[in-house]
């Protein structure tokens, strides 16, 4: 039997308990006295929290190895403290297929250290134009019940409309990349303001997403279907989201750690790190997000980790690709800005950052908590220590990193999937040097 | 000086005068028989174009070879897209020709700012996508200052596409470098966005109604010059006016519109970057007038290149740059 | 960007800046006046009259010479002689070595300078690369019949083949010394004093 005692951590912050974790269960809590044999990880002064769910990521395997697989992107996971990351459709091939979905969470599987979930394409080839086959993909072993064109933005209301009623019976999810084509085209690579008139760099307007994001809470209300906003980015986002709410329409939305923290003013230099699908927005913007994500209306924090390789990066600013990692720094981002910003407590980082990205996502043994009997996925954060980020020392293999050079206050020290470590801060990832076994550590006690 | 120049804003007061009175020699020997004087001999400034413009890669190579640089000419046009090679390979590339300079068009904004910070030669912007155009903006001025003097409190007019001109971007920032005053005229849909906050942050008046700003009834009062840009083709269709016809009742400088100015100022000056849509922004009489100072812009854009490679590169001693150490070339240096 | 100073560089033998106070003076306001209305007379002597004569200033100090020269030579002729300012920046072979200078205009008078007598004028000739760069400049703006060169000062340590044919002053110096020119219509006196080097 696998056994692993976790001593004195603050479940989801709040009072210090033991977890006794056999076989990838959480069997007891409170005070556990260390079965022999059974591992022990001292977790004095961290928080323990559920582990963590990222609802959109980009891998890139099939197809860009050179910028990420499936390996280092759940190397990079698991230091960020996720055990389970949903995989976007836009790799080469797209996976718009069951078969390409099941290629996807087989890989994952492998690889072992989070669990990698396929999200399936709306439409074939992301094109926009004919669904793909949402059916098969949600039978397959992959079980997919996100899709999502992401990258693109599936405009076409009837298409919509259409994936919208076809997913209900399985109760599938449509996480909307919002961006009106025709409001910001492909060459949109600034917030529409003051900055983008200066630097002369094609706008991204709010309306772009806006207009969208009415029209699919709208078209959701129509069908009765569940539509997910993906990487929300705008005050006015927010408050069509609250409104569409307030009206018990089934919509759930996501926001990211750099629109959480990061603003258009850092474009000034023409840096292509900074260059994101939707872009940084001002400061009001960024408030506005905060806000949302505080009293519920954005329901999830997700990372949009989008490595990409440096001589896609290396271009002029508009001709660079879209995209900044993300999964390593994300539970720090939100650590030091909505934490220690007074926004958020540890329990509602598990509820933004774990709980309703698993139920979004339809994971039921992920985000369930740390109560006995639960899967042993759990997320150990000092919530104090500062980490001044390094874009080399990166799991993954990409280092288009905007969050480089900057403290944040707030790390994952361990992660823990399906009871074993996957990520240990103080040891390096997968290595248990640290751990003493039960009857050494008991000794010391 | 620095050393380089990306957008008209590197350059304080006291630079753009030392560039303008330095062009102004440079003028006179463009008079010569002679033309040719052996100040940046050894340099070598490679005009790295890519997108096309035959008068300002022509007007920069001229500079060079006058002043007795060697000077040549790279078309990169193509190579900027996310498939081929990336720009910053593109630039070391050159850079490790040991260059002394790049004169950079690119029809990417900000490219220029982007190369200077990973090569070690000097990088002039010669216009990038719809960022700054500031040579542009230097021969404005001294066009400007050959007919008006003083640039200090005289009122310049900027009218047309201003959400596409590198020309309105980097002027605005000279002209008030120089003191001067200066209102942009944009139909609503060719304003910049953000144009409110950031023309009130660095001093400039934006109107939609250009009658009233060429009356002198606009804050700044009476206009001394007028600066027209080209509206490009591809803006005809989209969707940006509804038609040419129209642009032209609403924002050209047409003959009457010239005539008005014209019997409140007899010295009122009419700037154009080129090249002109005769009959769209411009009328011919107004292109062609007294007033018109269309061809002392081209003449002054020679000099004011010479002055600006003069300064850039006259000064500096540093040997030229060694090629991107390879462990061959390393090994044998030692 | 430097602001230029256009005597500040380390080849020059003037110095705007201010003058040490161990400095002392070799030419009084009288020495130099005196200095100039002879030179006057030797090129009126040299050249048999001012027929054809153009006098040419080298900035900065060069220049109020000049004119200087031209005002004295108009009083004992009774007719004025062309004058004009030849600025050599671009010719100068010590641009690497120094914060770059604003290039000023030349001023060339109506008549032109070919088939005349030019007479260069400047206010210290030290290693003579000014000069050189100066003959450089007016080969290219016409061809002289003859070139001649003035200067209020010569204080030796010739690095070229260059030689003045009317001196006001022949002053032996050391190279750690510098020399210090001062003219009315710049500083607002005239003086030329030496500083540096050990005393003597």
């Amino acid at each position: 039997m696998n056994r692993l005692v976790i001593r004195g951590a603050r479940l989801l912050g709040g009072d210090a308990a033991d977890l006794l974790v056999e076989d990838g269960v959480i069997t007891e809590a409170g005070s556990v006295s260390a079965p022999s044999g059974a591992e022990v990880l001292d977790a004095d002064g961290l928080v323990a929290l559920p582990g963590l769910v990222d609802l959109h990521v980009h891998l890139r395997e099939p197809g860009r190895e050179d910028a990420e697989t499936i390996a280092t992107g759940s190397a990079a996971a698991a230091a960020g403290g996720f055990t389970a990351v949903f995989a976007m459709a836009n790799t080469n091939p797209v996976t718009d297929t069951a078969e390409a979905a099941e290629r996807v969470f087989d890989l994952g599987r492998a690889c072992g250290l989070v669990e990698v979930v396929p999200v399936g394409a709306v439409t074939k080839g992301l094109e926009g134009g004919e669904l793909a086959e949402l059916g098969l993909m949600a039978r397959s072993r992959a079980k997919v019940r996100v899709f999502s064109d992401d990258g693109h933005c599936v405009h076409d209301a009837r298409i919509m409309r259409r994936a919208l009623e076809y997913i209900k019976p399985f109760g599938g999810v449509i996480s909307q990349h919002a961006q009106d084509p025709r409001l910001a085209g492909r060459e949109a690579c600034c917030h529409e303001g003051e900055v983008s008139g200066r630097l002369g760099l094609p706008g991204w307007p709010g309306i772009a997403e806006e207009s969208v994001v009415a029209r699919d809470v709208m078209l959701a209300r129509h069908t009765g279907s569940r539509v997910h906003v993906a990487h929300v980015s705008t005050a006015g986002t927010v408050e069509v989201i609250r409104w569409a709410k307030a009206q018990g329409i089934d919509v759930t939305a996501e926001v990211t750690p750099h629109h959480l923290a990061l603003t258009t003013d850092l474009l000034l230099g023409y840096d292509p790190v900074y260059k994101v699908n939707p872009p940084l927005r001002p400061r009001e913007d960024v408030e506005a997000l905060r806000a949302g994500l505080a009293d519920g209306t954005i329901d999830a924090v997700a990372t949009d980790h989008a490595p990409h390789a440096r001589h896609d990066k290396e271009h002029a600013f508009v001709d660079a690709a879209f995209g900044m990692l993300g999964l390593e720094t994300a539970l720090s981002v939100v650590s030091d800005v909505m934490v220690h910003g007074g926004l958020l407590d540890w329990a509602d980082v598990a509820r933004v950052m774990s709980t309703t990205p698993a139920r979004i996502g339809g994971l039921a043994h992920q985000g369930r908590g740390l109560a006995v009997g639960s899967p042993a996925h759990i997320t150990l954060v000092d919530p104090d220590r500062e980490v001044t980020v390094d874009a080399a020392a990166s799991r993954s293999r990409s280092r288009n990193n905007p969050w480089h050079g900057r403290t944040l206050r707030g790390a994952v020290e361990a992660t823990v999937f399906a009871g074993r470590l996957s990520h240990d801060a103080r040891n390096g990832a997968g290595n248990r040097r640290e751990l003493t076994n039960a009857t050494t550590s008991g000794a010391d006690l | 000086m620095t050393k380089h120049l990306i957008s008209s804003a590197d350059l304080g007061r006291a630079e753009v005068e030392d560039i303008l009175e330095t062009a102004s020699s440079m003028h006179d020997l463009q008079r010569r028989e002679v033309k040719k004087v052996p100040t940046l001999r050894g340099r070598t400034v490679i005009n790295f174009f890519f997108e096309d413009s035959t008068r300002t890669r022509s007007s920069f190579e001229i500079a060079g070879k006058w002043m007795s640089a060697d000077t040549i000419n790279l078309s990169a046009k193509g190579s900027s897209t996310s498939k081929g090679e990336s720009l910053r390979d593109t630039a070391m590339t050159v850079d490790a020709m040991a260059v002394d300079a790049l004169v950079i068009r690119h029809n990417a904004s900000g490219a220029c700012q982007q190369v200077a910070q990973w090569v070690r030669c000097s990088v002039i912007n010669a216009g990038d996508g719809t960022h700054e155009h500031p040579t542009q903006a230097l021969l404005d001025a001294y066009t400007l200052r050959t007919r008006l003097g003083d640039l200090d409190g005289k009122h310049v007019v900027i009218v047309g596409d201003l959400t596409h001109s590198r020309v309105f971007r980097s002027n605005v920032i000279t002209l008030k470098t120089l003191g001067a005053r200066v209102t942009v005229v944009a139909p609503p849909t060719l304003m910049p966005s953000g144009i409110g906050a950031w023309s009130q942050a660095d001093g400039f008046a934006t109107s939609w109604d250009l009658d009233p700003v060429l009356d002198g009834e606009s804050e700044h009062g009476p206009v001394d010059a007028v600066m027209m840009l080209r509206v490009q083709r591809e803006r005809m269709s989209g969707g940006f006016f509804p038609t040419p016809r129209e642009y032209t009742v609403g924002y050209g400088l047409t003959r009457d519109r010239l005539d008005r100015l014209v019997a409140r100022n007899d010295d009122v000056l009419v700037l154009h970057p080129g090249p002109m849509n005769r009959g769209l922004e411009i009328a011919p009489e107004a292109a062609d007038s007294p007033q018109s100072v269309v061809l002392d812009q081209v003449s002054a854009g020679v000099a004011v290149r010479m002055a600006v490679l003069y300064h850039l590169l006259a000064g500096d001693d540093t040997p030229a740059p060694t090629p991107a150490a390879s462990p061959v070339t390393d090994g044998a240096a030692r | 960007m430097t602001c230029p100073d256009l005597s500040a560089s380390a080849q020059s033998s003037t110095d705007r800046s201010s003058i040490p106070d161990d400095a002392r003076d070799v030419m009084t306001e009288g020495d130099v006046s005196r200095a100039l209305r002879r030179i006057g007379h030797e090129i009126l002597e040299r050249n048999k009259g001012s027929e054809g004569l153009v006098l040419l200033g080298i900035p900065s100090r060069g220049v109020p010479l000049a004119r200087r020269l031209a005002a004295g030579i108009e009083q004992v002729e009774g007719h004025p002689v062309p004058v004009g300012e030849l600025d050599i920046t671009l010719h100068r072979d010590d641009l690497r070595r120094n914060p770059v200078r604003t290039a000023h205009r030349s001023r060339i008078p109506d008549g032109g300078i070919d088939d005349k007598v030019v007479v260069l004028v400047d206010d210290v000739l030290y290693s003579g690369r000014t000069i050189r760069a100066a003959l450089d400049a007016l080969s290219e703006l016409g061809r002289p019949r003859a070139v001649r060169l003035a200067v209020l000062v010569d204080r030796g340590h010739r690095e070229l083949p260059i030689r003045a044919d009317h001196v006001g002053k022949n002053l032996p110096t050391s190279r750690e010394e510098r020399v210090h020119v001062r003219v009315a219509e710049v500083d607002g006196l005239d003086v030329v004093r030496i500083s540096g080097g050990e005393a003597r």
